[in-house]
């Protein structure tokens, strides 16, 4: 051992390794040293396969290390040998509490290649499904968030109503979780008979619900010191760790894609973008909530002016783009999801690489919580909102 | 042996203080099957109301209502495999939650559920009965400890310093309650029964005594107890979604189990001294405002009316369930249990009114014990009821805020309280 000098000293798993070495000097009776923990692959509150090693002075976190990979699936490798239509369904297992906003992204990255667009109709429907599975996808996000904190009945609340969203999926798609809900040049399906009255019923009755979660935590005494200045990230911080989503605008940054660089038919309704102060953890979870509100508040506009006409644009059988590349993306539930395509003019895609938003934002976890204590990695890793299936991909 | 069981029957004094160890024996009997009994009920009462608090059923399959899953939990735990981690300290590993288990239930030596329905009459009742509930936090350290885990021994750090810090501010809101008992006589006691009966001779509980100094003291206490039973928002010791399971990560099968038993044990128990020492134990809503023989027999009607409730709901229960075959037996068994209750209620309904006249018969003497226990349990089971909802409703407090509360908030309140209330005892008496 004494020939292993080990110069990796932000590696946290080798410096547990070098503990061991013999050649140490004797060190006195009552030695204190640092707890290395490993947190996951298989724990409750990291949100699926996640493991984070942390480096932990009694219960002070001095350092962080994530290991990820453990739902590896190569989506991007099975691109290469997919035609672009059939990669689409693949699509909606990266992210998938939000596949719709997935499938939104890569139909219209293969759309800019392909230089068609699709109809307007068939956009107000994509707007229509992509922020109600925003809703779900805040939803899903609050009650696992709420339960890591330790307050179990949102997560009974928010899956209630998340039910009926993915209630108006089935009816359109039949799939509630990954849709495969638009195709390339637009929409597969119609509307089915009643979709507007059931959109809008729902946006009657899931308002209040907003307000019952808020009423559960808000202004909850606990709720305010689990979150308040926990997980600080400035502004920026956030941007030169390349974080998106509500995450960035919880910091003060008014950076949303829906408004930077309209996609679908985002240019044609108002709204606006919430942003918090502080980037701590109670402001991105009222960024979250402002969100949910204002996703209503599009969704209420498209329904109400959703246009006649086609949904789907003309788009040859086999689809072979032009030799080129294309980096398209849209402002997901949880960031910015770019899709970058690079097309040999064959029928498959020569390389398809996806900047998903978790595995993005989820390197500013070590910088959120640094000195603060294990609860609070927890709080954090719910904060910022991973998917695993989208991080490992 | 009639006479002999009859000779403790006809005395006022628990069987500790006559020296009755026939009946002494029975009680910790009795007590032991009740307090086992009641943990399961209240297993599947909080399973059913946190899951109503939650918009979902709970339990519905075993058992009509899931009224059989605590046993079918208790079988299945009992068959488990047992493990013992190849790392751990396996004496210690062994016995940690039989240190748990017995501190929890040697309290109830000394818990009073009637002036005479007690194990034993100890002059250093509550002082006893704080050490010892206090030695089951032993049991949790030990078993973090000794299951030489990162997660259980991170557990067993947080409770132990989630003790250290609130016991002290448990334990004065208790000495400003045993300042009370003082007021009227002179000298104050320790014993549990002596402390109700001192509520009983001041004609009034101590929760409303110089208010709102009582009010406040049993406020710090009944924070303080949750803290020290480890229940939500201060259940940081297991806190599932950061320490998967806190200290009894390793533990499996009925080890486990008797952890949990000792859990809900503790929480009845600190229940109880709460109930002793502010809720006028086990008397009755007013008994020296309405004392006539006509309000003590009114009074003694409401344990079998409150069977008669849970039969009555029960038997509605059966009517509602679906006609389909497939629950036939779930409904013959829930109409069996309703018939049991409504056979309970009855026979309490004759007990109160053949004993109503205040002599010293058989009936007498069993109407006025039911009824000393049945106002002693449905207090504790409001508090308990309190637990299945701070649970639902509030997150978990973070472990230094915890720390923070119970030294900078709680022992500043609880210390002034205790001075505050011996200054206004001295001037009103």
């Amino acid at each position: 051992m004494s020939s292993h000098t080990n110069d990796t000293t932000n590696d946290v798993s080798s410096r547990a390794l070098s503990n061991l070495d013999l050649e140490t000097p004797a060190k006195p009776y009552l030695d204190s040293n640092e707890l290395i923990i490993n947190m996951g692959p298989q724990h409750p509150a990291t949100h699926g396969v996640l493991r984070v090693i942390l480096k932990l002075d009694g219960e002070k976190v001095l350092g962080t290390e994530c290991v990820i990979g453990y739902l590896h699936r190569g989506v991007e490798k099975i691109a290469e040998n997919r035609t672009y239509a059939m990669f689409n369904p693949y699509i909606d297992r990266m992210d998938y509490v939000a596949a719709v906003s997935n499938g939104l992204g890569y139909c219209e990255a293969v759309e800019k290649l392909l230089n068609v667009e699709a109809p307007r109709r068939a956009k107000y429907i994509r707007v229509i499904l992509t922020e109600l599975n925003r809703i779900a996808s805040h939803q899903l996000w609050l009650g696992t968030h709420a339960l890591d904190i330790g307050a179990m009945t949102p997560l009974f609340y928010t899956f209630r109503d998340r039910e009926e969203i993915l209630k108006i999926f089935e009816k359109y798609c039949g799939a509630r979780l990954t849709t495969h809900a638009f195709r390339i040049g637009g929409c597969q399906y119609e509307t089915y008979a009643g979709f507007e009255k059931e959109v809008k019923h729902f946006l009657t009755y899931v308002a209040p619900k907003i307000d019952e979660y808020e009423a559960l935590l808000t202004t909850n005494r606990i709720w305010l010191e689990r979150t308040k200045n926990v997980g600080m990230i400035s502004a920026a911080d956030a941007i030169a760790l390349g974080v998106t989503g509500p995450v960035l605008r919880a910091s003060g940054v008014q950076w949303d894609l829906r408004k930077a660089q309209p996609y679908a038919a985002y240019s044609e309704f108002d709204f606006e973008i919430p942003t918090g102060e502080n980037g701590d953890t109670y402001d991105r979870y009222l960024v979250r909530m402002a969100e949910m509100r204002q996703s209503l508040r599009i969704i209420e506009q498209a329904v109400n002016r959703i246009p006649e006409g086609p949904i789907m644009a003309k788009v040859p059988k086999v689809i072979k783009p032009p030799v080129g590349e294309i980096y398209h993306s849209i402002e997901a539930p949880k960031g910015e999801l770019g899709y970058f395509i690079v097309s040999d003019g064959s029928t498959q895609p020569y390389r398809v690489r996806v900047r998903p938003p978790s595995f993005v934002n989820l390197q500013a976890l070590d910088r959120m919580v640094r000195g603060l204590l294990v609860a609070d990695v927890i709080a954090v890793i719910g904060t910022i909102d991973i998917v695993l299936g989208e991080v490992d991909r | 042996m009639p006479s002999f069981i009859m000779s403790y029957l006809g005395s006022t004094v628990t069987p500790g203080e006559a020296g009755n160890q026939f009946w002494a024996l029975m009680y910790v009997l009795i007590i032991f099957a009740g307090v086992s009994v009641a943990v399961m009920a209240m297993n599947w009462l909080e399973r059913k109301a946190l899951a109503h608090f939650q918009i979902r059923l709970g339990p519905m399959r075993v058992g009509p209502h899931g009224l059989l899953q605590p046993i079918a939990d208790a079988i299945k735990l009992m068959l488990k495999e047992d493990i013992i981690p190849a790392n751990a300290d396996q004496f210690v590993f062994w016995v940690a939650p039989l240190i748990g288990l017995l501190a929890a239930f040697t309290v109830y030596t000394v818990i009073p559920f009637g002036p005479s329905q007690a194990v034993s009459d100890m002059n250093i009742g509550i002082l006893f009965m704080l050490g010892v509930s206090s030695l089951g936090v032993l049991g949790i350290v030990v078993a973090g400890w000794a299951s030489n885990s990162h997660y259980p021994l991170i557990g067993a750090l947080r409770s132990g310093a989630q003790m250290v810090s609130y016991e002290v501010a448990m334990g004065l809101a208790v000495v400003s309650a045993i300042l009370m008992t003082s007021l009227k006589t002179g000298t104050g006691t320790l014993s549990m029964i002596g402390i109700v009966q001192s509520q009983q001779q001041q004609s009034v509980w101590f929760i409303f005594k110089f208010f709102p100094l009582g009010f406040i003291a049993f406020g710090i206490f009944a924070i303080a107890m949750i803290a020290e039973t480890n229940r939500a928002p201060f259940d940081m010791a297991e806190a599932e979604s950061e320490l998967t399971a806190g200290y009894h990560t390793e533990y499996s099968g009925l080890r486990w189990s008797l952890f949990m038993l000792a859990e809900y044990a503790t929480m009845i128990a600190v229940s109880s001294i709460a109930v002793t020492l502010w809720l006028g134990g086990w008397m009755r809503p007013f008994p020296n405002l309405l004392h006539a023989p006509m309000w003590d027999f009114i009074f003694s009607l409401f344990p079998g009316l409150t069977f008669l409730c849970l039969a009555t709901i029960a038997f509605i229960g059966t009517a509602r369930m679906p006609a389909h075959s497939f629950f036939r037996i779930q409904r013959i068994g829930l109409a069996v249990f309703a018939a049991l209750l409504g056979f309970l209620a009855l026979l309490l309904l004759v007990i109160a009114v053949a004993g109503r006249s205040a002599d010293a018969s058989l009936a007498a003497r069993f109407n006025e014990g039911i009824g000393y226990v049945y106002w002693f349990v449905l207090k504790v089971a409001v508090f308990m009821y309190l637990f299945i909802w701070y649970r639902a409703t509030w997150p978990r407090y973070r472990f230094d805020q915890l720390m923070r509360i119970g030294w900078k908030v709680m022992l500043p309140i609880s210390l002034g309280v205790l001075v505050v209330t011996a200054i206004v005892g001295v001037l009103v008496s």
